[in-house]
């Protein structure tokens, strides 16, 4: 068959114009900073706005006050009680997503151009009104409970749990910040409204939109929504240090499949080598058969579904972290092989070859990334709380195609630490014996 | 709150979204493709699939999960292609990809720069009729699926007893047999299996192509008909046609205990019809019953009834799986707060259901739900994934583009009264199964 003339392997990406996107800055009359792509063919904006601190700001002895908070947003603000605002919310068929994480506490809103005003003014009466009425609390505070017994029984959520408390000791990174079923069961609703006072405030405030609005409009719009704020909130956590040494830990577990989750410290966003790290946690970790850990893990020798290592590099802490999960009997092999990687990376680097490709890949998924109003209004934040420029879009795969394997090695044997790397093994792995 | 989602439905009830035929254009091959093109000039971004009208629901007796595996073969090798080329192939283009089973579907998918859309339109061909299988592709991959299944079934309790509720609902039907297919028979897949279910169901005039994103569609074509127009039809694909299942005559109902369960819930489900080509009216009332009972954690008429007037669950659900081939399945579930069992849980969902068919629909809260409808089909718009899944899942289910065009008009057409007559003539628990999962203190498997 001729049909297939591809000249396939010798197809590269030529980096191009990096991102197909024009952001503004905009300044509020009101002093608000927020980035805007105008995107004028659908008629809706979406509005991404994050709350640096997020989780990590509760009170001790209040674990999960500030998730709780979170999740009662939604449930009554100003007049209306919690189902007259789902009500309102949705005769105008806005949405408006309120998440919280360790790192920040996030408001994914969409609205139609048609009923923006109102729209606006209803996520503002969420945002600066909130109730916090006792029956939403209660009822609230039940479901949460069901999420964290779920969790309690869940085989990856345990591994994950022990692996932080390992990893980050006394600081509020240790524990989820769900809460436990004794803490959220005792928060009481001026806990709520002490949780919302520390991390609702204009000194922490991140805004991207994107879609069917100009920067005048935005500017008045932010204004109109934030600026009955607080100025400031409660003061951010210290660093915390990656406590983890070398070796296993077993947590006995009934189930067929080991999960195990395996790291130790890692790398800050702006240390001087954080792009040679990021493309050689690409080589290495990169879920599918392009990486090191999938081929020799799951492609050559079938011992799991997936496989995946990472930089995560959050605002107090920073790991290369990562997870596999195999048959009882063969998770022993797993750990065995990542190890085994995990040292020959240290010792060797990337090839030639493993760099070109991981270049290709990453400049030439990352304008890939701009394609929904949704998605850039959110990138857009994520890269103001990174601190990276307005320019970061046209300079980053500059930055990617800048590196050398002689970087990567340099990293690669500072980063990559064998010795020092700690498995949480959740189940009832076969030839494994804890450490600890 | 959209914190609490237990995995007990298959999908929870979304919102049907949209479809403006603007910006939309079809087109079929001699050799029988079917394609949908997708435009949006945005970002220079292309999403590329190719849907085969085959799926679990398809699969010969004691060969559970050979769909599945084949979908997992198909990244092997072909006649032109060495085993793993096409994913590697994709990622030095800065692409990713993927693969999907179903009941009735399994499909392939690219996302990739617009200006790549001729590279993968030529791999995605290479595999249409020429995958080159070899023994030794099989068994490492074969443990790769075994490993998937205890990922993603044996290690939660939800989905094995999702599992069996699903077995107990369907007698007959194959929609009774797990996608990933039951572990002792999945485990023995072979070669053969796999090589006669993909000469079988793999072709042309089996295929569905779905190209969405920053493209011209007679740019599109030409490239379909360079790549895919050469291959010729399968003469073994024949129109499916599944066992069906017989009148129920006796309430089912199941127990499941497990140590891993960490919150005891209850969930129902009735047999019901599906959308059907030219005859969706049925199924819109269902989907809107659906809506109408649990599309909103906060006012529809199950958390209105068991969360907020006199607070007895901490979650419920509705859902209605209006999307397949053959008859298809409505739930319900509850989860209770704690210190109510689950017979009384099960008794105040029966009457919860039966009071809202005395009451009748709220008026305002179809009003909100006709609403949010109008408003996804603009929403949608910035997905262009989801747009392209409507159209592919919706034709290896057996409708039409307009069929699928069609559906969100049908759905704001739907009136209180037949909400209500749906609602009547399928909710009753002596043509349902429903289960009990429990947290256990031992392991009964």
């Amino acid at each position: 068959m001729n049909r297939f003339i591809c000249a396939l392997g010798l197809a590269i990406v030529v980096a191009g114009p990096a991102a197909a996107v024009d952001i503004q800055e905009v300044t509020s009359p009101g002093g608000i900073k927020a980035w805007l792509v105008e995107e004028r063919s659908i008629p809706f904006s979406a509005l991404e706005i994050r709350f640096r601190g997020g989780g990590s700001l509760d009170r001790p002895g209040k674990r999960g006050a500030v998730n709780l908070m979170t999740a009662l947003l939604e449930e009554g603000a100003g007049d209306l009680d919690a189902q007259g605002f789902a009500a309102a919310r949705d005769a105008l068929a806005a949405s408006y997503g309120f998440d919280v994480h360790r790192d920040a506490l996030s408001v994914s809103a969409r609205f139609l151009t048609e009923n923006r005003d109102e729209a606006v003014a209803l996520l503002r009466s969420a945002l600066t009104a909130p109730r916090f009425d006792q029956d939403a609390l209660d009822r609230v505070r039940d479901q949460v409970l069901a999420v964290i017994r779920a969790d309690d029984t869940d085989p990856a959520t345990v591994a994950s749990r022990r692996f932080n408390a390992l990893a980050f000791g006394d600081h509020p990174y240790a524990t989820s910040i769900d809460g436990t079923v004794e803490s959220v069961s005792a928060l009481t609703r001026d806990d709520i409204v002490t949780a919302y006072k520390d991390v609702i405030a204009r000194d922490r405030i991140f805004v991207g939109a994107a879609g069917d609005i100009s920067a005048e409009e935005l500017g008045l719009l932010i204004d109109t929504l934030l600026a009955g704020l607080p100025e400031v909130g409660a003061p951010l956590p210290n660093d915390s240090e990656v406590l983890l040494v070398g070796g296993v830990t077993v947590v006995p577990f009934e189930t067929p499949q080991s999960v195990a989750i395996f790291g130790h410290a890692g790398i800050p966003r702006d240390d001087p080598e954080f792009f040679p790290a990021f493309v050689a946690s690409h080589v290495f970790g990169a879920s599918g058969r392009q990486s090191r850990l999938g081929m020799e893990v799951r492609e050559k020798r079938g011992l799991t579904y997936g496989i995946g290592a990472y930089l995560a590099s959050f605002d107090l802490a920073q790991l290369v972290v990562g997870q596999v999960a195999s048959a009882n009997e063969r998770i022993a092999e797993a750990i065995e092989v990542t190890r085994d990687e995990w040292a020959k990376m240290a010792a060797e680097g990337v090839t030639e070859e493993e760099l070109d490709a991981a270049k290709a890949y990453l400049t030439g998924a990352y304008p890939l990334r701009f394609d929904s109003n949704a998605s850039i209004a959110r990138i857009m934040v994520g890269m103001q709380m990174d601190d990276l420029g307005l320019d970061y879009v046209n300079t980053r795969n500059g930055k990617v195609n800048a590196v050398t394997t002689d970087d990567v090695r340099r990293v690669a044997s500072r980063l990559y630490l064998p010795e020092e790397l700690h498995f949480v093994v959740v189940g009832r792995p076969e030839g494994i014996e804890g450490t600890n | 709150m959209h914190i609490f989602v237990l995995a007990l439905a298959t999908a929870l009830v979304a919102l049907p979204a949209s479809l403006q035929a603007e910006g939309i254009t079809t087109f079929e091959l001699e050799n029988g493709l079917e394609a949908v093109v997708i435009e949006d000039h945005r970002a220079p971004v292309v999403v590329h699939m190719v849907w085969y009208r085959v799926g679990a629901a398809d699969e010969p007796p004691g060969k559970s999960g050979i769909a599945h595996f084949l979908e997992h073969l198909m990244f092997k090798a072909t006649d032109e292609l060495a085993s793993g080329e096409l994913s590697d192939v994709v990622f030095r283009n800065g692409g990713s990809d993927n693969a999907f089973t179903s009941y009735d579907y399994t499909s392939y998918v690219q996302r990739i720069a617009a200006d790549r859309l001729d590279l993968v339109m030529g791999m995605e061909a290479s595999r249409m009729d020429g995958l080159a299988l070899v023994e030794e592709d099989i068994s490492t991959e074969r443990d790769v699926v075994i490993e998937e299944r205890k990922q993603r079934t044996d290690s939660d309790p939800g989905t094995l007893f999702r599992e069996q509720i699903y077995a107990a609902a369907f007698l007959n039907h194959p929609y009774g047999v797990p996608v990933i297919g039951w572990k002792h028979e999945a485990e023995t897949l072979t070669l053969e299996d796999a090589v006669s279910f993909y000469k079988q169901h793999y072709g042309p005039n089996n295929a569905i192509l779905v190209v969405a994103g920053d493209v011209e569609p007679d740019e599109v074509r030409a490239l379909a008909e360079r790549h895919y127009g050469i291959i010729p039809p399968n003469p073994n694909v024949r129109a499916r046609s599944r066992p069906s299942e017989p009148p129920q005559l006796a309430e089912r109902r199941l127990s499941f205990s497990d140590p891993r369960i960490g919150n005891d819930y209850m969930t129902r489900i009735y047999l019901v019809p599906e959308r059907d080509p030219e005859n969706q009216a049925e199924a819109a009332a269902l989907a809107m019953l659906a809506q109408i009972l649990g599309g909103s954690s906060t006012t529809s008429a199950l958390a209105r009834k068991l969360q907020f007037e006199d607070p007895k669950a901490v979650y419920t659900a509705a859902w209605y799986r209006e999307r397949a081939l053959d008859d298809t399945i409505f739930g319900l579930a509850i989860v209770p707060v704690e210190g109510v069992s689950l017979e009384e849980a099960e008794s105040l969902l029966d009457e919860a259901v039966a009071e809202f068919m005395e009451e009748g629909v709220d008026a305002e809260e179809l009003e909100r739900i006709r609403t949010r409808i109008r408003a996804a089909e603009i929403y949608a718009r910035d997905d262009i994934s989801n747009l392209a899944n409507l159209y592919g899942a919706g034709l290896t289910a057996g409708l039409s583009v307009e069929d699928v065009q069609a559906w969100p008009g049908i759905l704001q057409e739907v009136t209180e009264e037949e909400i209500l007559s749906a609602a009547r003539r399928h909710l009753d628990r002596r043509r349902a199964v429903t289960g009990f999962a429990r947290q256990s203190e031992e392991v009964v498997r």
